[in-house]
């Protein structure tokens, strides 16, 4: 049985729930039979795979959605062998080159050239002479890769067409952005995800009470995804659901916000080696440290005092800054707690001389 | 024979089928409408006389080009090739390689090496008299490492009786020295307004696009000299409005500019003084997916010519901003960097109403 994320997942432009009038402008462009290299780019779980998905298949038609996995495997100039799966179908291949680290150059030079030298078949079900090559996680994807892209992008523009997914086109290069039609998929707005809660639950025939809904919504911060995972979980958890009922946070949320509660309680070095372990949980788990760093200071900066949130907001950042240079992301986590905890316990003597 | 005739017709059917369909397809205007002859070239006056001369049959020097994306860099290369050479033999004659090629230290010692020693006739493929000269164009040549292009250095020099390079790139400080001096250079200026201005109605003319006047000038405004950026945005603005002239407000949800209401939301947010209302302008300009990158540029403009701030504190958010735009590059987290911008806009504003 399928997640409701996946079942309910538009696959036409047309039945795209918000951001209508952009999917009728993308409509346009694929019904011109002209099509511009994109680059799709938004908040995650603001439907930008969506609305891919949607493209290929109004490109291709229904021929675009038998999928088949594939593992390809390439040689680096080292001799080391590297594995990548794709998906792909007859018409397009999804890639995300950003799953081999380092080489992902070798990826663009080898694998999407060889995708785009290649002559797409003529067949009477798709008439369009080019394919499509979508690149997830460009943002990921290191400087060399993304170099080697431009002139791929140009040079084989009669057979290939490729459309690019990230969450911020910050750290795509300008040259590939000069190359390609940005699209922004904007989160939608609350009352816009309760009204996909609601259309999902009228399809499953549950009742879902509205306080229930704006609850949900909240919580999600506009991650149509999360909202939907959400509601499942409610759902398996307790049937029929009611008005007040708890929202299920991931455990992880949970474990940062004790973690915060922690520091604040006690700023001493055994109380940092405490917080280091609790660190090493999260690193573990396979959290992501810039999701750390972020979620540790919004309920870090909610029990600070004004007077020092700026300061706190400045450390964060120098040390996610570091983190992202360096390679061991528990040194960067701890320096920042520690700063926090100076920072948190000169205030608090401060005002106590002051009193 | 009969047969043979018209087998040799349905082929010759066949072909002019097939020649057809390759120019009806869709060809991005930005290749359809690439400069083919050195004459072409727009706007980039002095580069154009020097290549004219070596098109004319004067000698060629290495040559650099440097300059930002989308002003003509690649396209006068290539057209320099072509005319030099003919289309036929363009082919033999010009080893054109990019970023998407490897190009290692190892590629330079074997591959570059060996086609740079081949010596060559002067005449063309049909029959006019040509340089004795084989090209290099090393598109890119700043994602090259150092290595490679020092392995460059000695091959440049050994081989120029046969070989000639170009080498292209955005950034002339990533060439070593060396090469950069073995070269004559030559920097591409981003495109003035008005020569972008006659090319992109020139297209549109061609291919009956319908723009309004002021729409135009706001496309060349947020391309800041980018030809290619602007010609890929009017044919997208063409195509999704077509039928209906496109409008400025159109120009500016298409090219990703973020609305001045936005900005202004963080800014007026600052004003306020108070953190929590900075946090939630930041959360919700992400929410909206703005790219961080955009804004910082934005924000500057706005605060450079805000009248409440003195040269201090504009000098302290600019400071800032420098700060944040290079851990951005770095891959630093966006939510943070922008908290962080903000914090010190807060800061100032304050102490500008204390």
């Amino acid at each position: 049985m399928a997640l409701w994320v996946d079942k309910y997942r538009p696959n036409q432009l047309s039945k795209l729930d918000y951001h209508k009038e952009q999917a009728e402008q993308l409509q346009r462009i694929v019904a011109s039979g002209d099509f511009p290299h994109l680059l799709v780019y938004g908040p995650p779980g603001a439907g930008k795979k969506t609305r891919v998905q949607c493209i290929l298949r109004e490109l291709y038609g229904a021929g675009a959605e038998r999928l088949k996995i594939e593992h390809k495997t390439f040689q680096t100039p080292s001799n080391k062998r590297i594995e990548l799966s794709t998906v792909a179908s007859n018409y397009h291949i999804e890639i995300n080159p950003g799953d081999v680290g380092i080489y992902d150059r070798i990826v663009v030079q080898e694998i999407v050239k060889s995708m785009a030298q290649t002559q797409q078949v003529y067949d009477s079900g798709s008439n369009r002479d080019f394919k499509v090559v979508v690149l997830t996680e460009v943002d990921r994807l290191t400087k060399e890769a993304q170099h080697a892209l431009r002139r791929t992008m140009e040079k084989y523009t009669q057979t290939c067409r490729l459309i690019l997914c990230c969450n911020s086109t910050s750290k795509v290069i300008g040259p590939l952005r000069s190359r390609c039609l940005a699209i922004r998929v904007p989160a939608p707005s609350d009352q816009e995800v309760v009204d996909v809660l609601n259309q999902v639950c009228r399809k499953e025939h549950v009742v879902l009470p509205p306080a229930l809904a704006t609850n949900i919504a909240k919580k999600s911060f506009g991650n149509l995804r999360r909202a939907l995972l959400m509601i499942e979980a409610c759902r398996v958890q307790q049937h029929p659901l009611k008005d007040d009922q708890q929202v299920v946070e991931p455990e992880w949320e949970l474990y940062i916000r004790e973690t915060a509660q922690l520091i604040i309680r006690e700023q001493s070095p055994e109380n940092l080696l405490k917080v280091r372990e609790r660190l090493y949980e999260l690193l573990t788990r396979c959290i992501p440290p810039s999701i750390i760093f972020e979620k540790l200071l919004k309920e870090l900066l909610i029990s600070c005092d004004s007077m020092i949130k700026a300061a706190v907001v400045a450390s964060a950042a120098e040390f996610e800054h570091r983190l992202n240079r360096g390679s061991k992301h528990i040194f960067h986590l701890e320096a920042f707690i520690a700063s926090f905890m100076a920072i948190y316990k000169r205030h608090l003597e401060e005002t106590l001389m002051a009193l | 024979m009969d047969a043979f005739i018209s087998g040799a017709k349905a082929k010759e059917a066949r072909i002019a089928k097939q020649s057809k369909t390759t120019e009806g397809a869709a060809v991005p205007w930005v290749e359809k409408y690439r400069p083919r002859k050195v004459d072409d070239i727009a706007y980039q006056d002095d580069v154009v006389a020097v290549l004219k001369k070596c098109v004319s049959g004067s000698d060629i020097p290495n040559l650099l080009f440097y300059g930002p994306p989308g002003t003509g860099k690649t396209s006068s290369a290539l057209a320099v090739c072509r005319e030099i050479f003919g289309a036929d033999g363009y082919r033999g004659r010009v080893l054109e390689m990019n970023a998407s090629d490897e190009r290692g230290i190892q590629v330079v010692r074997s591959k570059i090496k060996e086609f740079a020693r081949l010596a060559v006739g002067t005449t063309r493929s049909d029959g006019k008299p040509c340089p004795a000269l084989k090209i290099i164009v090393l598109d890119e040549a700043d994602s090259m490492t150092g290595a490679a292009q020092a392995a460059l250095r000695r091959t440049m020099e050994k081989e120029s009786k046969t070989t000639r390079f170009f080498l292209i790139c955005n950034y002339i400080s990533r060439i070593i020295d060396p090469l950069t001096s073995r070269c004559a250079k030559f920097r591409f200026k981003p495109l003035a307004a008005d020569v972008q201005k006659r090319r992109l109605s020139e297209i549109c003319q061609k291919e009956n696009v319908d723009i309004a006047d002021d729409a135009l000038d706001a496309l060349i405004r947020v391309c800041e000299g980018d030809l290619r950026k602007s010609i890929t945005y009017l044919q997208s603005a063409a195509v999704s409005f077509r039928g209906a002239t496109v409008q400025v407000g159109d120009v500016d949800r298409m090219v990703g500019v973020i609305s001045d209401d936005a900005v202004h939301l963080l800014i007026k947010a600052c004003r306020t003084g108070k953190f929590e209302n900075v946090q939630t302008a930041v959360e919700s300009l992400r929410r909206d997916g703005f790219p961080a990158y955009q804004l910082l540029s934005q924000v500057f403009d706005i605060v450079v010519v805000d009248d409440e701030l003195n040269d201090d504190h504009k000098a302290a958010i600019c400071d800032k901003l420098g700060v944040c735009e290079y851990r951005l590059l770095d891959g630093a987290d966006e939510f943070l960097q922008l908290m962080d911008l903000g914090c010190t806009i807060l800061a100032q504003y304050k102490t500008v109403n204390a």
